[in-house]
């Protein structure tokens, strides 16, 4: 009772019976005193309830048979797709197959994407660092909270460093790297025989798009990499089979895309 | 898988906002059937925990949208023909055709709010987030469309009341 202006927010709040319990004497006190919007708010309400009348029966209806085989479908598509990733990897590192060093980048898929144009820097971020023998990464995995909480303020969203020791790689640590549009969170993991894998994520996919797993081949770095929404990520490594990565980028993709 | 299940059990409600939105029987499951489809293929981008409806209905949103854009062409040519032909009635009242008829001339991001809040009876947040726009434009579409709703009803109306009241 306290705020005596009502705005037509409160008006249509009042109408839906959404109103807080503490505006409604304000509101009922307003329109009493203002008959012409008391007519009109009970005109919305009376619709409402004619709009509900209208289309309710709907709910009843026995539901047809496509509607619910639509999900069953849907189910025997995404299982065939998961089951043709291994197919798809290499029609796509057949077309994105230019060498990492070698002359012709022209040759870059002509349907080439935003994700493929992430899952390239990523492959070029791993061809550069994982190298490194003294600074493979700027902050270490002994400070992994500081290290997420550092790039998810640069990126602008919470990222999340997933734990891969399931799958034999520990957290080296990560850096900051500029990408296409803005920055860029790296993160680098080992196993004990010192082979690295890196995760590449992108918070400026600008994109309502999804993108379920794609793998490319750049001279010796496969990469696995998919889009959700916004957020763009890519699993990188060399000279570790296709089905190591494969499980690698699944341990990843399992936390980082929680079904 | 529990999300199926609970898929299966959102239909009715996703039927009964397409039909609201889209006018016509066959029209409007294609759109739940679409819909679906899609909400299963990315069902692994759904976060567990999350509103599920309100998800669904992101997705219903995106693929009506696309669909609307994919089809622009045709209801030009639509344009020329009579209401009737693009929305057909619903039930024997003429309250329920005229209102029908109403609610198909809204434009078509009014329709959705109003239609999320009256049907669906999500807060105004809800709507806000289910078709990614900010809460105050919820609040003036939802306005504007009710506002238009009325007017027309009320042009409508004189005639319905001598043959429903009374």
């Amino acid at each position: 009772m306290s705020d005596q202006t009502v705005s037509e927010a409160d008006l249509q709040a009042y109408a839906d019976g959404k109103l807080p319990e503490e505006r409604r004497a304000a509101v009922a006190a307003w329109l009493a005193a203002h008959p012409e919007d008391a007519e009109r708010i009970e005109a919305y309400r009376q619709l409402a309830a004619e709009l509900r009348n209208s289309y309710d029966g709907v709910l009843d209806e026995p539901v047809p048979e496509r509607l619910e085989r639509a999900i069953r479908s849907g189910r025997v598509r995404y299982a065939a797709m998961v089951a043709g990733w291994v197919g798809l990897g290499v029609l796509l590192g057949a077309i994105a197959g230019w060498q990492l060093h070698g002359a012709h980048p022209a040759t870059l898929a002509p349907n080439a994407d935003a994700a493929d144009t992430m899952a390239h820097r990523a492959v070029v971020a791993h061809a550069t660092y994982s190298p490194e023998v003294r600074h493979p990464v700027e902050v270490g995995a002994d400070q992994e909270a500081h290290l997420v909480a550092w790039l998810s303020k640069r990126l602008g969203t919470q990222l999340r460093a997933p734990k891969l020791d399931a799958v034999g790689y520990s957290l080296v640590g990560g850096r900051l790297l500029p990408g296409e549009n803005g920055p860029v969170a790296h993160f680098m993991y080992q196993c004990n025989r010192g082979t690295r894998v890196t995760l590449y994520v992108r918070a400026d996919m600008g994109t309502n798009r999804s993108i379920a797993f794609r793998y490319a081949r750049e001279g010796t770095v496969g990469v696995f990499y998919w889009v959700d929404s916004k957020l763009g990520y890519a699993v990188s490594s060399a000279d570790i089979s296709k089905e190591d990565l494969l499980s690698v980028a699944n341990a990843a993709y399992q936390q980082l895309n929680p079904p | 898988m529990n999300e199926a299940k609970r898929l299966v059990e959102l239909i009715p409600r996703l039927r009964r906002y397409a039909r609201a939105l889209v006018g016509d029987r066959a029209t409007a499951d294609d759109l739940v059937q679409d819909t679906l489809e899609r909400a299963w293929a990315k069902l692994h981008l759904y976060r567990r925990g999350t509103d599920l409806r309100a998800w669904l209905f992101t997705v219903m949103h995106n693929v009506h949208v696309n669909r609307v854009r994919a089809s622009r062409v045709t209801d030009t040519l639509e344009d020329e023909m009579p209401e009737l032909a693009q929305r057909a009635p619903q039930g024997d009242a003429l309250l329920v055709r005229d209102l029908d008829r109403a609610i198909g001339k809204l434009p078509a991001e009014q329709r959705a709010v109003l239609l999320l809040v009256t049907l669906e009876e999500m807060s105004y947040e809800e709507v806000a987030r289910t078709l990614g726009i900010p809460i105050g434009t919820v609040m003036s579409r939802l306005s504007r469309a009710r506002d238009k709703l009325r007017g027309m009803m009320q042009g409508q109306s004189t005639a319905a009341k001598l043959k429903v009241v009374k």
